[in-house]
C-alpha cells in the first residue's frame, strides 16, 4: 500500500466544521443519496433475485453505507459518518424510500457502526484499513439492527447468513470503493479545501 | 457589527499593502505584493490574465480567505481599517455559476437569507427584501419557486440577497460569464441601478471588459507576477497602447478588439452527411416535446450554428443530431458517406462506431474525462474503435491542441482553457466526419477563443463538418455556413 | 427518474397548516410503538387508523396508490421473505422444493407484511404535508438543532434535481465517447461506477461553491434572526395527540389479545 500511506496522514487542524465541511458533507449525503436511486434503477434484476432467498439482500446492503464511510474519509471530523448517513437516509426516504421514518434511525445506527471505527483510531489514520474497518463497522451495524428491527422472525441460521453478508458488502462496497473514490477525488484536486485532498501525494 | 437600522450604509474604503495569499498545500502565491486604495463610491474593474489572482483578491476583500492550513496571508488588506473577516456583512459577493448561488426554495427565503445570517430583526428582514428585490428589478411574488427562475434572474436574486446585507462594498466575480447576452444586460442594468440608489464601492472581474467599460470609473490590472501592471480611468487604461496589447495577449476581451482569425471561409457546400426530415426532439421520454418537424441536411466542409433564446431546444436539437438522444418521431438518417460499412441509421451505431463518424463536444468538459491521465484520455477513443490503434493521429492531436506538456496530468487538475483543449482533442482522436459543440465558446477568454475558432476552421477547411450551439454573434461570423434560429417550438434555416 | 419526487406538490391543507414539529412527533410515536413489536395486531390497528385519516392528505386514491405503489410491493416482499424464512411451526400449507410454507411461518409473514406498510405511511403523511423550508426553521427554531447543518442539509437538498440532471448529461456526455450501454455486465458496472465518480466530482464542486456563496452572505456565524417564525397552534397539540393516541391504541390493542411480541424479548 505505497500509496495508502501518502494518504494516510494528516487529519484537518480543528474539529470545528466549517461551513465548508457542512456544505460538502450534506451534498456528499445527497449524491449517495440519487446515485443508490440510480443503481437500483440499473439492476432491478437484484431486487427479483434477492426475493427469492432474502438474505442475499445482505450482499446490496453496503451501497447504504458509502456515504458514512465516504463523508467521513473525506471531511475526517467527529460526527461526519453519523451525520452524512443520516441525510443519505432522508435523501432516500425524499427520493420514494419503502422504510418511512425508520431509515433515519437505520442511518443513526449505521452512521455509529462507521463512526466508532475512525474514533477508534482518535481521528488520526484515514488509510484503506480504517477504511475497509468502518466499512465492516457499518456492514455489522447494519446486520444487527435490520435483523432486529426488521428479520427478527427469521430463523438464526438465516440471520446470521444476513449478517456475514452485510459484512462482506460493507467492507467491499462501502469501504473499498469509497476508499477508491477519496483517492481519485483528492487527485481530480475538487478536495483542495480539505486535510483529504491537500496530503495525498498526487 | 453591522448597525441593522442603517438604512444606507456608508461606501467602504478598501485599502491594501503589499498584500498576497497562498493556498494551503500551494508553494505559489495566488495573489502577491498587491497595494491598491479604493475609494468609497469607487467603481473598480479588475482586469489580468488568468492567473493573476482576481478571484483570490475578491475572496480576500468578502472575507472568505480562512486561517490556519487553509493558506498563508502576508501584508495587510482593509475595509475601513478593519480585517474582512470582522466586518461580516460590509462586503457582499456575488459568484460566477447562478446554479449554485441558490440557497433557499423561494424568492423571499432567499433574500431574507443573508439578513438572517447578520441577525437583522425580522420586521427589517422583510423591509429589506421588498427594496433589494425592487433594486434588481425582480417583481416576483415572494414565494415565486427560485428553480423556475432564468440565469439571470438567478443572478439578480443573487445581487439582492447580497443587497440585504446593505453592504458598503459590492464584489462581483464575472457575473455575467455564464448568461446568455440577454441576461447579461439584464445583470450590468440591475448592479448599475443598485449603485446610484447606495453609492456603494464596486470591484467587479470580468474578461468581457465592454459590458462593464461603461459603468466603472476606474480600471485596475493585476499582473501575473504580483502587484498592479496598470490603474487609471477606463479611457486611458483601455486606450490603444502597451497596456492594451498586452492585456489583449492576456486573453482580456478589450472593447472594440476581436482575435484576428483570418477572412471568411469560402461557402461550404461539400457532400450531405446526415439528413433529418420531420424530427421532432424531447430531452426525456415523457416530457414535452422541445422543437418539432424539424428537417436539415448536414453537409461535410460547412458550418451549421444553432441559436435561439435559452431553454429553446438549442441543445436537446444538436444532441438528437449527434445520435444521442432519440427523436420523438421524425427520422435522421446518415449518408453512405457517412455511415461507410455501418447502418444507415445512426441510432443503431455501437458507441464504437459513432465516435468515428460524430463526435459531440459538450458545455461541461469534465462530464467527458473518463481516465485519470490527458494521454490515456486522448487514446481512449482510439482504442475503443481498434485493438491496436493508430496512436500518431493522437501525437498529432495533441500536438495540434498544444497538449503535449500535460500528457500526465490529471484532466481535472487542468485549467479552463486547457480542459475546453482537451474535450474538443479526445473527439478529434478518432476523426469524426461531424463535430458537434455545444457552447464552445461560453465564459471563454478570447486567447481560447482564437485557439479554438482557428482550429475549427482548419477542420472545416479539411471537410469537417461543424456544428455548434452558441449564442456568440463573433463565433458564428468567424465560421461563417448556415444558422438554425430555433424559437417557439420550430428552427428557421437561414443561409448566408 | 423523475424530478417530481424532489418538490413534492404538497397536499392536504389542515396538515399543511401543522407545525412539522408536532406530524413529525406524531410519527415518531407512532413508528416507535410499531417497531416495538412485531405482530399483527399492532400493525392491524395503525394501518387502519393511517387509512381513516387518509383523507386528509386531500388526494385522490389514484394519486396515492400511484406515489405509494413501491411501498405495497416492498410490504409484499417483506412478508414472503419472513414467510419463508420463519420458523416452520403449525400446518403445512405448501412444501414444493426449496419453499416450504406453514400456518406458523405464514402469520409471522403477514405480520411483517402489515407492519412494513403501516411504518411507511407516518413518512408518506410527512412527505406529502410538510415543506423542507418549514421542517427546517421547526427543527431550527423549536428543537434547537444546530442551524448550520440544518440550513446546510437544507441547501444541498436543493442540489438533488440538479444532481440528478447532471447524472443524465453524464450518460449522453460519456455515450459520445464511445461507452454505450452495450457490453458485459462487468462491462456496465465499471461505466456505472465510473459515471458516479463522475457525479461525486462535479457533487463536490457545486458544494464548494455553493459553501462560498453561503458564507458570502455571512452564514457560519454563531447566531442569527429568522425571517418565517416557526408558531406552534392548538391544531399541534391535537397533530400530537392523535399520535400519542394511535400508538397507545395499537400497543393496548395488541397487549389486550395476547400478540404482543417485543422485539428485544
Amino acid at each position: 500500500m505505497a500509496s495508502s500511506t501518502a494518504l494516510n496522514g494528516t487529519s484537518p487542524r480543528t474539529r470545528q466544521w466549517r461551513v465548508v465541511d457542512i456544505v460538502v458533507a450534506s451534498v456528499i449525503a445527497v449524491a449517495v443519496g440519487v446515485l443508490f436511486f440510480a443503481w437500483s434503477a440499473g439492476y432491478s434484476g437484484i431486487s427479483l433475485l434477492t426475493a427469492g432467498f432474502p438474505p442475499l439482500a445482505g450482499l446490496y446492503s453496503g451501497g447504504w453505507l458509502i456515504a458514512a464511510v465516504l463523508g467521513g474519509l473525506i471531511i475526517r471530523k467527529p460526527g461526519a459518518a453519523i451525520y452524512c448517513e443520516v441525510l443519505a437516509a432522508a435523501v432516500e426516504a425524499l427520493l420514494g424510500s419503502h422504510f418511512g421514518m425508520t431509515v433515519l434511525l437505520s442511518g443513526v445506527i449505521q452512521g455509529i457502526g462507521a463512526e466508532l471505527v475512525f474514533l477508534l483510531f482518535l481521528y488520526r489514520k484515514w488509510n484503506l484499513t480504517v477504511a475497509l474497518l468502518a466499512g465492516l463497522g457499518a456492514g455489522l451495524a447494519l446486520a444487527i439492527s435490520e435483523n432486529i428491527l426488521y428479520n427478527a422472525l427469521w430463523t438464526f441460521e438465516f440471520k446470521l447468513l444476513y449478517t456475514v453478508f452485510a459484512a462482506i458488502s460493507g467492507i467491499v462496497i462501502a469501504g473499498l470503493l469509497s476508499w477508491l473514490a477519496m483517492r481519485g477525488l483528492a487527485k481530480t484536486g475538487v478536495l483542495s479545501s480539505f486535510a483529504a485532498g491537500r496530503t495525498a501525494d498526487v | 457589527m453591522t448597525p441593522a437600522q442603517a438604512s444606507s450604509p456608508a461606501a467602504v474604503h478598501v485599502r491594501a499593502r503589499g498584500w498576497g495569499w497562498r493556498h494551503g498545500g500551494r508553494k505559489a502565491f495566488a495573489a502577491r505584493g498587491l497595494d491598491l486604495d479604493i475609494r468609497p463610491g469607487e467603481r473598480v474593474l479588475l482586469l489580468g490574465a488568468s492567473g493573476a489572482g482576481k478571484s483570490t483578491v475578491l475572496s480576500g476583500l468578502a472575507g472568505l480567505l480562512g486561517t490556519g492550513d487553509e493558506g498563508e496571508q502576508e501584508g495587510e488588506l482593509l475595509l475601513d481599517g478593519a480585517h474582512p473577516a470582522e466586518a461580516r456583512g460590509r462586503a457582499g459577493l456575488v459568484l460566477q455559476d447562478p446554479e449554485t448561488q441558490v440557497v433557499l426554495a423561494r424568492v423571499g427565503d432567499e433574500v431574507a437569507f443573508a439578513a438572517e445570517n447578520l441577525s437583522v430583526p425580522r420586521e427589517e428582514i422583510w423591509r429589506r427584501v421588498g427594496r433589494a428585490l425592487d433594486d434588481v428589478g425582480l417583481d416576483l411574488p415572494l414565494d415565486h419557486p427560485t428553480t423556475a427562475l432564468s440565469g439571470g434572474q438567478k443572478q439578480r436574486l443573487a445581487l439582492a440577497s447580497v443587497l440585504a446585507m446593505e453592504p458598503g462594498l459590492l464584489l462581483l466575480d464575472e457575473p455575467t460569464a455564464n448568461l446568455d447576452p440577454e441576461g447579461i444586460l439584464e445583470v450590468r442594468d440591475a448592479v448599475v441601478r443598485v449603485l446610484e440608489r447606495t453609492g456603494a464601492t464596486l470591484v467587479v472581474v470580468e474578461h468581457r471588459v465592454a459590458v462593464w467599460a461603461d459603468v466603472v470609473d476606474r480600471v485596475v490590472v493585476l499582473d501575473a507576477g504580483g502587484g498592479v501592471l496598470a490603474d487609471g480611468p477606463p479611457g486611458t487604461v483601455l486606450a490603444e497602447g502597451p497596456t492594451r496589447d498586452r492585456l489583449a495577449a492576456a486573453g482580456v476581451w478589450v472593447p472594440g478588439w476581436q482575435p484576428d482569425v483570418g477572412g471568411p471561409l469560402p461557402a461550404g457546400g461539400g457532400e450531405a452527411l446526415l439528413s433529418a426530415s420531420g424530427l421532432t426532439v424531447a430531452r426525456t421520454k415523457r416530457g414535452p416535446a422541445a422543437v418539432e418537424d424539424l428537417g436539415i441536411e448536414v453537409r461535410a466542409a460547412g458550418a451549421l450554428s444553432i441559436t435561439g433564446p435559452n431553454g429553446a431546444g438549442k441543445s436537446t436539437a444538436a444532441l438528437t443530431l449527434g445520435a444521442l438522444l432519440r427523436p420523438r418521431a421524425g427520422r435522421l438518417e446518415a449518408s453512405a458517406a457517412l455511415a461507410g460499412t455501418a447502418d444507415g441509421n445512426p441510432f443503431r451505431w455501437r458507441s464504437s462506431e459513432l465516435v468515428q463518424r460524430i463526435g459531440t463536444v459538450f458545455q461541461e468538459p469534465e462530464h467527458q474525462f473518463l481516465t485519470a491521465t490527458v494521454g490515456d484520455e486522448l487514446e481512449f477513443g482510439p482504442r475503443r474503435v481498434s485493438g491496436a490503434p493508430d496512436l500518431r493521429r493522437v501525437t498529432d492531436v495533441a500536438e495540434r491542441l498544444r497538449l503535449t506538456h500535460l500528457l500526465k496530468a490529471n484532466p481535472f487538475t487542468l485549467s479552463g482553457g486547457e480542459k475546453r483543449r482537451l474535450s474538443v482533442a479526445t473527439m478529434l482522436a478518432t476523426a469524426p466526419r461531424i463535430l458537434i459543440l455545444d457552447e464552445p465558446t461560453f465564459g471563454q477568454d478570447a486567447g481560447t477563443w482564437a485557439e479554438l475558432v482557428t482550429l475549427l476552421r482548419e477542420l472545416i477547411d479539411d471537410g469537417v463538418s461543424v456544428l455548434s450551439v452558441t449564442h456568440d454573434a463573433d463565433f458564428i461570423a468567424a465560421l461563417g455556413g448556415a444558422t438554425l434560429h430555433i424559437s417557439g417550438g420550430a428552427g428557421r434555416l437561414v443561409t448566408r | 427518474m423523475s424530478t417530481d419526487h424532489l418538490t413534492p406538490v404538497l397536499t392536504g391543507k389542515t396538515l399543511l397548516r401543522a407545525n412539522p414539529v408536532s406530524k413529525l412527533f406524531a410519527a415518531v410515536v407512532i413508528t416507535l410503538a410499531l417497531m416495538a413489536s412485531i405482530d399483527w395486531v399492532s400493525a392491524a390497528v395503525v394501518l387502519a387508523c393511517e387509512l381513516v385519516l387518509m383523507p386528509l392528505l386531500g388526494i385522490s386514491a389514484v394519486g396515492l396508490a400511484r406515489r405509494i405503489w413501491p411501498l405495497l410491493v416492498a410490504a409484499a416482499i417483506g412478508a414472503y421473505g419472513t414467510a419463508l424464512l420463519a420458523e416452520k411451526t403449525g400446518r403445512v400449507l405448501l412444501d414444493v422444493g426449496p419453499l416450504l410454507f406453514t400456518e406458523g411461518s405464514v402469520a409471522a409473514g403477514i405480520a411483517v407484511g402489515l407492519r412494513g406498510l403501516a411504518l411507511a405511511l407516518p413518512g408518506i403523511f410527512l412527505l406529502l404535508t410538510t415543506d423542507p423550508t418549514d421542517l427546517a426553521d421547526a427543527l431550527a427554531q423549536k428543537l434547537r438543532l444546530p442551524h448550520r447543518f440544518v440550513l446546510g442539509a437544507l441547501a444541498s437538498l436543493r442540489l438533488v434535481g440538479l444532481l440528478v440532471e447532471e447524472w443524465e448529461s453524464l450518460g449522453l456526455a460519456r455515450h459520445a465517447r464511445g461507452i454505450g450501454s452495450d457490453g458485459s455486465i462487468v462491462a456496465r458496472t465499471r461505466n456505472l461506477l465510473g459515471q458516479s465518480f463522475g457525479l461525486i466530482v462535479q457533487a463536490i464542486r457545486r458544494a464548494t461553491r455553493l459553501a462560498t456563496a453561503m458564507e458570502a452572505r455571512g452564514f457560519g456565524g454563531g447566531t442569527r434572526t429568522w425571517a418565517r417564525e416557526s408558531t406552534l397552534a392548538p391544531l399541534d397539540a391535537a397533530v400530537a395527540a392523535v399520535g400519542l393516541l394511535i400508538a397507545g391504541g395499537a400497543v393496548t390493542a395488541a397487549v389486550l389479545a395476547g400478540t404482543w411480541n417485543f422485539i428485544l424479548s
